[in-house]
């Protein structure tokens, strides 16, 4: 399975990825440590609780990648193999050091939008915007600025953990649903709830940064 | 409109992931063709969820980098 993002960074495919680096080729190796492992450092962060810690974590997975690349069978890709290696050391480092992920918790419900946004009951429109969500500048190219970019990161920082780790896994590293759901352990439905739930929160963060610099 | 914004606001992310019923995927896009609002507010999650794709990573620390290059060079070749 060839992401888009993969091949945008130029690797090629798994299974010529897994030949080579079975074969010993440093390149290779080299590639995939340079383009995985930012990914890798911000997922491990949701799991322990400092960036040495999260490094290490990193560090411990691909020590594992090279002792265990022969015994992947290709039956997921390998950036989800990688991923889940990743996740598991995370997990275990995580439980070490008391920062156990619960997964179940209460920031789960309730309105997204402030409640205070939309008619009350009562009124002809009841249930609509009072005054609709102000628009936001037309990016040039599609791309946010750095500083935006920047403030975002931080804005996700802000997160619930288990909402920070379904975000982080589906949106800044574009993993599948169902590879979210294994790593994790939830399900589908849950997956969505806790992704909606930060993207809406995101949302209204990028919302009050535009209001705050258009004034 | 048999949805308002308040409920159009919940169900966004099922909508953009294509995982609604039928109907309630039909009365989403009913909504929209009339609610300006809720057609920006849609706008706006496809936009936050596509600047995370852009957020900067952080880079494994150079020595790691080094040690881990030369754990695969002593190891696999």
């Amino acid at each position: 399975m060839l992401h888009y993002a993969d091949s945008m960074a130029g690797l090629p495919a798994d299974d010529v990825l897994v030949a080579r680096l079975r074969s010993g080729d440093e390149d290779a190796f080299a590639l995939l440590l340079d383009g995985w492992s930012g990914g890798m450092l911000r997922l491990a962060r949701s799991f322990v609780s400092t960036e040495a810690s999260a490094a290490e974590v990193v560090q411990e997975t691909w020590l594992a990648v090279i002792e265990g690349i022969d015994g992947y069978e290709g039956r997921s890709s390998l950036k989800t193999w990688v991923y889940r290696i990743l996740t598991n050391t995370a997990k275990r480092r995580g439980i070490r050091e008391h920062k156990v992920v619960p997964m179940s918790s209460v920031d789960d419900s309730g309105p997204t939008v402030d409640p205070s946004r939309f008619r009350p009951a009562g009124d002809p429109f009841a249930g609509h915007w009072w005054q609709f969500p102000p628009s936001w500048p037309t990016p040039e190219q599609g791309l946010m600025s750095s500083e935006v970019r920047a403030y975002l990161a931080e804005a996700l920082a802000g997160l619930p953990e288990r909402q920070r780790l379904v975000v982080v896994l589906r949106d800044v590293e574009g993993r599948p649903y169902d590879e979210v759901c294994e790593l994790l352990g939830i399900t589908a439905a849950n997956q969505r709830v806790l992704l909606h739930r930060a993207r809406a929160f995101l949302r209204g963060k990028l919302e009050e940064y535009y209001l705050e610099e258009g004034s | 409109m048999s949805l308002d914004c308040r409920d159009f606001v919940e169900q966004v992310t099922l909508f953009l992931d294509g995982a609604l019923a039928p109907e309630a995927e039909q009365d989403m896009i009913d909504h929209l063709a009339l609610c300006d609002g809720c057609e920006r507010y849609l706008d706006q999650m496809r936009q936050t969820a596509r600047a995370l794709e852009d957020l900067p990573a952080d880079a494994l620390p150079g020595d790691t980098r080094s040690t881990l290059i030369d754990t695969f060079r002593s190891r696999r070749a």
